[in-house]
Formats: C-alpha cells, sequence, structure tokens
C-alpha cells in the first residue's frame, strides 16, 4: 500500500455536455516527476486546475498529499505550489518584490519572507538580477522565478502545467535542471506536457490523457517501447525511386518498411540510430538514388497517440 | 525531513487556529495594496500616464471649448471654468473603473488571480485589497487635480468642511465604480477589450452635468442626464463647493447630495456581488 503524493480515482468535469475529465484516475509515487501526457484539450490542464484546488470537479475523488481536495482546499493550498502555463508574476515588480510579496501571502511574515526571498533567488540563480523589473527578464528567468514563487513554502507537489511552452531550446533546458533539482530535494512534481521527449527527460512515469481519461500509466522506456521506438524516413527525388528506397531501407532498418506514396516517404524502425542512418545514406549513394531528404525521428506524442488511440492527437 | 518540517509549520500558520481569519484577511489586502503602491513607486509614469488624460481635459475644455461656453446660471468664460471643474473631478472618478478593469484582466490573463487563488492566502484579500488600492491612488488623482484647479484659479468658495464633504462623495464614487470595474475585468476575455471599454465609458460622462447642464440639452436627453449618477455626484460636489449648480428645479437636481450618496450605494449593491460572484465562478 502505497502513500500516493497525488491520488485521483474516477475524476470528473462537465462544461455542458463537454466532459473535460471523464473518469481520469492518476495515482503519483511521493518523491517522483509524474508525467501527464497528451494533445491540447485532453484535460491535463483541467486535472492539474482541479487538484491545485482552482475548479471544482463534479464527480470521483482527489487527495493531494494525503488531504481531501473537496473537503479541505484550503489545506491542500497549503501543501502545494503551482506554475502555470504563463508565468504568473508581476511584470512591474521586482524578482525580489515578487517573492517577497507571495512570501507574505503565504502568511511567512515579513522577515522570514524576505529571507526566503534572498534563498530562492540563490537557488534559481536569480541573485543577480534580482533587483531588476521582470519586464525585462529573459522567458527562461521568469519561468525560473515562477518556479522559485511556487516554491516558497517548500510544497510537497508541485504542478508544472506545461512549464515550457513557447521557451527557447536553452531555456527549456534551465527549466528542466531546476525540476531536476527540486526533486532531488524531495519535492514531487505532476507535470503536463504535449512533449514526449520532455516526459521522457524528466518523469520516471507517464500517464497518458485522452480525451478526459488516462488511456495509458507506464514508464518512458515502455511507452517508447510500444511505440516502436525511433524510425529513419527517406524521401527520394522521384516517386518512381520508392521502390528501390524501400529496398535499401529494408536491408538495413529493423521491421518491415512503410511506403507512404502520397507524401513520397518511406520510413522504418530503426534500433542503433547512427550506424543505421550512415548505412542508408551510402547504400543509396551507391545505387545513386537521388535524395531529397533523409533523417531520424524520435517517436512524438502523435506516434504514441496513434498508437494507442488508432487516431491522430486532435487539438481541440 | 527539513522541506516537510518547513511546509507543515507554514502551513499551519495559515490555518485560521493560528491568527484570526480577519487578521490575514486585512494583512493580505494590505499586502495586495503594497504590491500596487510599488507599482507606481517603481514607475511613477504610470500615474502620469492615468492623469494625463483628466489634465489634458481639463485644460482643452476648460480653455479650448471653455472660452465659447457660458454656465447654467449665466456668467463669462471664467465662471465656465468653476462650473466645468468640479465635473471634470467627477470624471476623473468615473474612468477610475477602466484602469480597475485594466488591472483586473491583466492579473487574470497573466495567471496572477490563479496563483493567488492556488496559495492559502484569505481570498477576500484579492478583492478588497483591489478596492482599497484604488482610493489611496484616487486621492492622489484628486490631489494633483486640485492643484491643476487652483493653478487656474478655480476656488472653493465653501471653506474647508465643504470642500472635504465633496471630496467625500467623490471618492464615494469612485469606490462604487471600483466594483463595476472588478466585475467588467473579471467579464472580458483579453486587456484589449478591457481599452475598448472607453467606448462606453467616454459618451456615458458626457450624458450628464459634467460639461453642460441637463436643462440645455433636448427634452428625453435632458431627463436621462439629469437622472446619470454622475449628475447627482457633480451637484453634490459643486454645492459642496460652493459652486453655481446650475439646477433647473427638477426633483433629481435638487436633491443632488442625497443622490449622490444613494446612487453610489445601490451601484455598489448591485455590482460587489456581482464581482464575488464572478470571482467566485472562476472555480466552475
Amino acid at each position: 500500500m502505497h502513500d500516493w503524493a497525488v491520488r485521483a480515482e474516477g475524476l470528473e468535469k462537465r462544461y455542458g455536455e463537454k466532459r473535460a475529465l471523464d473518469g481520469l484516475d492518476l495515482a503519483v509515487r511521493p518523491g517522483t516527476v509524474h508525467g501527464l501526457l497528451g494533445p491540447n484539450g485532453a484535460g491535463k490542464s483541467t486535472a492539474v486546475r482541479v487538484l491545485a484546488t482552482l475548479l471544482r470537479f463534479d464527480g470521483g475523488r482527489a487527495e493531494v498529499a494525503g488531504v481531501d481536495v473537496a473537503r479541505e482546499p484550503r489545506r491542500v493550498r497549503g501543501l502545494i505550489g503551482l506554475t502555470g502555463q504563463y508565468a504568473a508574476v508581476d511584470d512591474q515588480l521586482t524578482g525580489r518584490q515578487n517573492l517577497e510579496m507571495f512570501g507574505r501571502l503565504f502568511h511567512l511574515g515579513g522577515r522570514s519572507a524576505r529571507s526566503r526571498a534572498v534563498e530562492l533567488l540563490e537557488r534559481f540563480r536569480l541573485t543577480e538580477a534580482a533587483d531588476r523589473g521582470v519586464e525585462s527578464y529573459s522567458g527562461g528567468m521568469r519561468r525560473r522565478l515562477d518556479l522559485a514563487a511556487s516554491m516558497i513554502l517548500s510544497p510537497r507537489v508541485l504542478f508544472l502545467d506545461e512549464p515550457t511552452t513557447g521557451l527557447d531550446p536553452r531555456a527549456r533546458g534551465e527549466v528542466w535542471q531546476s525540476v531536476r533539482d527540486l526533486v532531488a530535494a524531495g519535492t514531487t512534481v505532476l507535470l503536463t506536457t504535449q512533449y514526449l521527449d520532455e516526459a521522457d527527460q524528466l518523469a520516471s512515469r507517464i500517464t497518458v490523457v485522452d480525451r478526459g481519461r488516462a488511456i495509458a500509466d507506464d514508464t518512458p522506456e515502455a511507452l517508447k517501447n510500444r511505440v516502436g521506438g525511433d524510425r529513419i524516413e527517406v524521401v527520394p527525388v522521384e516517386a518512381a525511386d520508392l521502390p528501390a528506397v524501400a529496398g535499401v531501407v529494408a536491408r538495413v532498418c529493423l521491421g518491415e518498411p512503410r511506403v507512404d506514396e502520397a507524401a513520397r516517404r518511406v520510413h522504418a524502425p530503426v534500433r542503433d540510430r547512427v550506424s543505421a542512418l550512415s548505412e542508408v545514406v551510402r547504400a543509396l549513394h551507391d545505387k545513386r538514388v537521388a535524395v531529397e531528404d533523409v533523417g531520424l525521428r524520435r517517436p512524438s506524442l502523435d506516434d504514441v497517440f496513434l498508437r494507442l488511440t488508432g487516431r491522430e492527437a486532435v487539438t481541440v | 525531513m527539513s522541506t516537510t518540517a518547513t511546509a507543515s509549520s507554514a502551513s499551519s500558520a495559515s490555518t485560521p487556529t493560528g491568527r484570526g481569519r480577519l487578521y490575514w484577511a486585512l494583512a493580505d489586502s494590505w499586502t495586495v495594496v503594497r504590491r500596487v503602491l510599488t507599482h507606481y513607486r517603481r514607475k511613477p509614469v504610470l500615474i502620469a500616464w492615468q492623469l494625463g488624460f483628466p489634465i489634458v481635459s481639463v485644460l482643452l475644455y476648460g480653455y479650448v471649448l471653455g472660452g465659447a461656453m457660458r454656465p447654467p446660471g449665466g456668467g463669462e468664460a471664467a465662471d465656465y471654468r468653476n462650473y466645468l471643474l468640479p465635473g471634470m473631478f467627477v470624471m476623473t472618478m468615473s474612468f477610475g473603473f477602466m484602469h480597475t478593469a485594466t488591472a483586473v484582466v491583466h492579473d487574470q490573463s497573466k495567471g496572477v488571480i490563479d496563483r493567488f487563488r492556488s496559495m492559502p492566502m484569505a481570498p477576500s484579500a484579492v478583492v478588497t485589497g483591489r478596492g482599497l488600492t484604488d482610493l489611496i491612488v484616487a486621492c492622489a488623482e484628486l490631489s494633483i487635480l486640485l492643484a491643476t484647479a487652483l493653478a487656474m484659479g478655480w476656488r472653493a468658495e465653501s471653506g474647508v468642511a465643504g470642500a472635504a464633504g465633496a471630496f467625500g462623495v467623490l471618492l464615494l464614487l469612485r469606490f462604487a465604480l471600483t466594483w463595476v470595474g472588478v466585475w467588467l475585468g473579471l467579464l472580458v476575455p483579453n486587456p484589449e477589450a478591457a481599452g475598448g471599454l472607453f467606448v462606453v465609458a467616454f459618451p456615458l460622462t458626457m450624458v450628464s452635468s459634467v460639461f453642460a447642464a441637463p436643462s440645455t440639452m433636448p427634452g428625453w436627453l435632458g431627463t436621462v442626464a439629469a437622472w446619470n449618477p454622475l449628475s447627482a455626484t457633480a451637484g453634490a460636489a459643486r454645492s459642496l463647493f460652493g459652486n453655481e449648480i446650475g439646477s433647473d428645479g427638477s426633483w433629481v437636481q435638487e436633491h443632488a447630495p442625497l443622490m449622490a450618496v444613494v446612487w453610489p450605494l445601490a451601484i455598489t449593491a448591485v455590482f460587489l456581488p456581482l464581482a464575488i460572484r464572478r470571482y467566485q465562478r472562476l472555480s466552475r
């Protein structure tokens, strides 16, 4: 029997006829990063908003850190941190003023709020920018300040709703590092994302959400294996070369290559990515097949979806 | 584990048992007030923007149009300016609701309100803090407008007590309209839409006794203008300042000081619950 950090059973949330959550089950182990993966409109954000006490729900049960969300929302608020899709910090204050204000609103009292702000600025590498207005911060710094504000009470559970949406790769890496540091210090993180690689990088377990329900709950490895791992993709210049390309790919790669006539594309699963790529390129060169594009593709959310649901990930 | 210890001690401090709910409701409101005052301290230009419009309006209406205008009781252009200035105070108070709405919609769209709502702070503080801040800012606006008016030669003929009463009814109007602003701020989808409120606010301000006596307007328009809540505040402010009232003897204008209290109370009675309900509906 586990003590779950987050536990939801049959969670329901309706907006008129639309069921944003349709019996969602979720169980998050303490001290881990748990990914909620799904396309736009799948119900990820609704789930986080319900668990973070921002939204009332219509059915089911939810507990955060052992506290009933419906019955004691105010106690839950003392145990969680939330970083939403926007960096919810005040642009017109400095980083330090933001953290001191939120610290006061967390009822730390003036002195503790000030010293906690200093600690968090240091921890999220914002000390140098502490007294600058947030409007001058980069996207990554802003998101780190947002994370710092969520960490003021050292929450047991931190909800991160698409924390890297709209960030460049460098800022994304910075945020990922901050999340890893938090988990190393004992925080449980529930992370929503549309990117399989983000969930793969951070989470030890992933729940795939579709139409308000969990359709899979597994480790990132197992999910990727189900999808079939990396694939190689070749696009010849002439459609007439498609059979020749398929022949080359079939010899080098693991499984049966799939030929997509409409997109003038051949693709097949690979295991040893780089050597498969170079062998395919060499073989095509030897056969003098003119190639427009050749590359490796990691399985995306779309692939996971196609495999799990038999249809494309629809964006609602 | 030290993190758990911090979390539990901090959360117990926020429960009603530590200090009373009322204490935290007030303390949290004050933190929200300080937040907005810090905005102005960091960027005094914000208040300049907010005040630019009424000051420019005072100068434009007072000197560009004012030369061609005569006050309701007859007199010179200078007399019109004396009639106009209390009206400009009213206009500044009435436009204030747009600043409230803009600030609220900004916080809402940026997720700041969601962050507040996910914290163990007093939920009422978000709204009461806003109301208090708006009153403090309104005081600053009135002081600067007052200085402009005095520089233009306007005088409160009634002395300090009357002037204090006049500022009282002006702030009461601003207070009432704050709830309209909070309600609208939670209602409109984005900050751009809040900018569109001006299109509604401007004619609503014009159709009143702020610029001209309702008796000079066509019949039905004059009636609407006379009953406009802004006319009540303008009439009350003029009489408390000891300036020309320009009444046509209608009941509502004769009872302007009474209506200057009744209207804001009525607006508050309608829009404060609406704003609170809208805020609570965020969790639907």
